[in-house]
């Protein structure tokens, strides 16, 4: 147990924690170099193309440290986003210490603060490093006062490296060796292991990763889960070296896998505890909980009949994601479809993303929205998430919305435009901290409706970029709710409803009535497009009928063009969305939700 | 009717190009002599695979630019590899500046009984914004000469929907060639193509507005048939069905067409072809004996029946029930453009309307 060392990365966005991930790997020596790409522990291709982590890897490095002694350094990877908190909270549980990676150039960031908060719940040792000194941009000195001002560390012991041209690296590993304390516990006690991962491997099933805090594992134990108390055998442990590597056992103080005949990733749970069933720990290890869906969208197929293939598509995705939910969904406009529940909006995209492009979907999704509270007259209170089922307003006495603390660092010349943009989001209760010289915190209460859609791209765009943003749920608060309908002719287009504060029903109305007019195409009538609000009308727009479509000359030579045209408008045509005697192109669906040309 | 293919061939010269022109043509006259060489070698590639030919179709570009020496060529060379059937229909395109007197005793002289003159309008402020190259005057001298030397089959080409045009006016140009009795009228829509000098030329202007258009459509059809014409197509009338282009007719029916010269474009019923849009490259890759042919599609039984749908809807024989299909969903389709006064059934085929024409292009989307 003297040598090994649990340990994970922690960094703003872009600080360059896969560079320096990959560097660590390469000097391991764990893969050839003309193997070598970047970014190895991003493992789907959409992680390497927006460069942030979404499904965390860890790997076990073997390092021959200068007094001649061969240490077990295991490097787990955690995901970068908000919306993966909890994921981290446990990566971070599984680890005795930190290397927290500043970029030279762009100094402390929220995330950077962020993440050092969570480091510090779990007590766990902070080795600050500085990356990226090789650019030309770089200060190091303003950001070891930084580091030493904003995150009350001691700059002196920061490690100076660039992963990105392998200058010090092996100081990285001295450090790791040298600072982050050894892992403890007791190999002779009952097993207790933490699950922080679980991945599926199509032909063994859920392969589980976790950190051993007591005891020891070996094939064929019978293992029970604390959280359900279901009991599997297991068929191989082992160590993560970018490939598994099988072991005959894992003890207290290791980081591994088990594998052990689980069908799917949703039989685990992330932070739940691993014991013996016939030799059970007491208790299971702190800080479980259940992660629950915040954001939800329905997700329909383009074409109603690919539904069996989304429905094929969503069975294989869960096998991977656990986070996400689902369950079936209809609508008069889009036919079959799945109601979706997501860990954020960043969550939604990546789903999104993921079913386009691995599972080959063509899909329309819905508005996104979140769980709305209302306590009816008969004081039953019911949480809805789906607009199709906003109860009777007759019957409604109180209606609430649920809150987040919002946390936003940005240089302070952003302040006034920020504060702009929260207030104009129903932002309540600022707060303002200074965290460093230019910079400011503000917080704000605001509802996580606002958020969801496209606040962040927003937010980005007012601070050009310099403005990072983290939040935490806080609660439900009482809130004016309305349900916005959108009708087409007279007819409900129930995709397009939403739950919304009464506010922002009229804003909202206007702009789907704009999108919906550019997307639908003329009609041989008239098309009223209208947002309502009970009964009523609060937005509305028209589509003038179109009189006349007829090609002038038509000889020989103008007969392929003109039936490519049309073989092209069929195509369209079967891709149409039928309300009342209206068709509406899948792409109105898409566009609704498009933010703001600005 | 008859069944024939017909036989077009492109002559791709012009002394300038018009504003509004979409096709293709050049104006190196210097290298006539050089396509008539080409035309007829490419024939040579054909004349086992076709005829007898029902037409021969000279357009352009501008057809009637060609001196007698080519022209006596050309159709030599044509007839010579070729066989036509019995009355078959030669038509000629002209341009106005080019009827004289010599050239309407030419045509008639080498066999061409109909000639298609492209007056486009009667007013010179008009034929400027066209780019047009001859005058109100000259076009009306034009159809004056082809009737003194015996032109017994005249069509005169006419647009509509010119900026800030009127309906008084249209009805004008309309009298005016109508006092030459025509055997037919081809009545365009002014169309803005794109990648044209008109389109250039008309940024900023507005638009025709559209309900004029459909005003402007509907009156030229009633005034026309009112003067006893028929109106047997979206942009075309004759005096009588005798008059009916037998040529265009094929390319609306899905009848076989073979066209030789550059961009001309080949039809044999199963598969299309088309050559090169290059009078150089046309003319040395004939010369080379390489194929010419720059685009070849095979049409599939679900293309043609597409084909023949909006073809056929383009003309008052409108397109046989069969082609429709009588699935009960084709037969609710029908219904319901019937309801809308689209479409009206006559003797087993389905006819359009002149509302139903104004809509034409969306005509075949109503049906499975």
């Amino acid at each position: 147990m003297k040598h090994i060392r649990n340990f994970s990365i922690i960094a703003h966005v872009d600080h360059g924690k896969s560079t320096l991930a990959d560097r660590l790997i390469q000097a391991a020596g764990l893969v050839p170099e003309r193997e070598f790409r970047d970014q190895i522990l991003d493992t789907l291709d959409l992680e390497r193309e927006r460069g942030i982590t979404i499904k965390s890897n860890t790997v076990t490095l073997p390092y021959r440290a200068p007094d001649g002694l061969t240490y077990a350094l295991n490097l787990i990877d955690t995901p970068g986003h908000v919306d993966f908190s909890y994921e981290v909270s446990r990566a971070l549980a599984s680890c005795e210490g930190v290397l927290l990676l500043v970029d030279a150039a762009q100094g402390v960031e929220a995330q950077t603060l962020a993440n050092l908060y969570a480091a510090m719940e779990h007590d766990l040792v902070i080795v600050p490093v500085i990356n990226k000194i090789d650019l030309p941009s770089a200060d190091v000195d303003r950001v070891k006062e930084e580091i030493e001002n904003e995150l009350a560390l001691d700059a002196d012991k920061a490690v100076l490296c660039s992963a990105k041209e392998g200058i010090g690296i092996d100081e990285v590993f001295q450090a790791v060796v040298e600072r982050i304390p050894p892992p403890q516990g007791d190999p002779e006690a009952p097993l207790a292991a933490l699950v922080f991962d679980a991945q599926y491997d199509p032909f063994r099933g859920a392969v589980v990763a976790c950190r051993i805090f007591d005891g020891r594992i070996r094939t064929g134990d019978r293992i029970r889960f604390f959280s359900n108390g279901a009991v599997y055998r297991v068929e191989e442990v082992g160590v993560f070296r970018l490939k598994r590597e099988p072991r005959r056992s894992l003890e207290a103080g290791e980081v591994g896998y088990i594998i052990a005949g689980i069908k799917t990733v949703s039989d685990v749970r992330i932070g739940d505890t691993i014991t013996l069933d016939d030799n059970p720990a007491a208790r299971p290890l702190p800080g479980f909980r259940e992660v629950k869906p915040v954001v939800f969208s329905s997700i329909y197929p383009v074409s109603s009949d690919d539904y069996p293939s989304l429905q094929d598509a969503l069975e294989k995705y869960t096998l991977n994601d656990a986070a996400l939910v689902y369950q079936k969904d209809s609508s008069a406009a889009l036919g079959q479809g799945f109601r979706c529940g997501f860990l954020g909006l960043l969550h939604l995209e990546i789903v999104q993303e993921r079913l386009e492009r691995e599972y080959d979907q063509s899909l329309i999704m819905t508005i996104p929205s979140v769980q709305y509270r209302f306590t009816l007259d008969t004081g039953e209170v019911r949480v809805v998430e789906n607009p199709q089922y906003y109860p009777d307003p007759v019957h409604i006495t109180a209606t609430e919305e649920p809150y987040i603390r919002a946390v936003i660092l940005c240089p302070e010349r952003y302040m006034g435009a920020v504060m702009k943009l929260c207030t104009e989001r129903r932002g309540e209760n600022p707060r303002f901290s200074v965290p460093g010289p230019g910079r400011v915190e503000i917080v704000f209460d605001m509802p996580l409706a606002e958020v969801i859609y496209d606040f962040y791209d927003r937010l980005k765009t007012v601070t050009q970029g310099y403005g990072s943003f983290d939040y935490e749920m806080i609660g439900y608060r009482p809130s004016d709710l309305v349900k916005l309908d959108i009708l087409v002719n007279g007819e409900k287009v129930d995709a397009l409803s939403l739950i919304v504060h009464r506010e922002r029903a009229r804003p909202w109305a206007v702009q789907v009535c704009e999108r919906l007019k550019e997307e639908i195409p003329r009609h041989q009538f008239k098309i009223a497009i209208q947002g309502a609000v009970g009964g009523k009308i609060i937005a509305r727009s028209t589509i003038s009928p179109f009189r006349k479509d007829v090609t002038a000359k038509c000889y020989g030579g103008d007969i392929t063009r003109k039936r490519k045209l049309l073989e092209k408008q069929k195509k369209g045509k079967k891709r149409m969305k039928m309300v009342g005697s209206v068709s509406i192109p899948q792409s109105a669906f898409v566009a609704v939700l498009k933010t703001d040309k600005e | 009717m008859d069944g024939h293919a017909g036989l077009y061939i492109h002559v791709p010269f012009c002394r300038g190009k018009c504003a509004y022109c979409g096709f293709y043509s050049v104006t190196a006259v210097g290298e006539v002599s050089a396509w008539v060489e080409a035309v007829l070698k490419e024939a040579d590639l054909y004349r086992d695979r076709f005829g007898p030919f029902g037409s021969l179709y000279l357009g352009g570009g501008t057809p009637s630019l060609l001196g007698a020496a080519d022209l006596r060529k050309l159709l030599g060379g044509v007839r010579a590899r070729f066989s036509f059937a019995q009355g078959c229909e030669i038509t000629l395109e002209a341009n106005p500046e080019d009827v004289l007197q010599d050239k309407a005793a030419l045509w008639r002289d080498e066999g061409i009984e109909r000639i298609s003159v492209g007056v486009q309008s009667f007013d010179d402020a008009f034929l400027a914004k066209l780019g047009r190259r001859h005058t109100a005057r000259q076009a009306v001298k034009a159809l004056e000469t082809l009737r003194r030397a015996g032109c017994a089959n005249l069509s005169v080409d006419l647009m509509w929907a010119l900026p800030s045009q009127n309906l008084e006016h249209w009805r004008r140009t309309l009298e005016t060639a109508l006092s030459f009795d025509p055997e037919h009228l081809s009545c365009y829509e002014l169309t803005v193509e794109r990648g044209t000098a008109l389109e250039a030329a008309m940024q900023g202007i507005s638009p025709f507005d559209e309900a004029l258009a459909c005003v402007f459509f509907r009156k030229t059809s009633e005034f026309l048939r009112r003067r006893g014409y028929v109106h047997y197509e979206i942009s075309n009338y004759a005096r009588s069905r005798a008059f009916v282009s037998r040529h265009n007719a094929k390319y609306w029916r899905h009848v076989p067409y073979l066209g030789l010269g550059p961009a001309a474009h080949s039809f044999d019923g199963q598969s299309r072809w088309a050559n090169v849009k290059s009078v150089r490259r046309y003319a040395a890759g004939i010369r080379q004996g390489v194929s010419v042919v720059q685009f070849r599609e095979e049409l599939t039984v679900e293309q043609r029946r597409l084909e023949r749908l909006f073809l056929g809807f383009r003309t008052h024989d409108g397109v046989s029930l069969d082609v429709v299909g009588r699935s009960p969903e084709a037969r609710r389709a029908l219904r319901r453009a019937v309801r809308r006064d689209l479409l009206r059934i006559r003797n087993g085929r389905l006819v359009p309307t002149v509302k139903g024409w104004l809509i034409a292009d969306r005509l075949p989307l109503l049906f499975p």
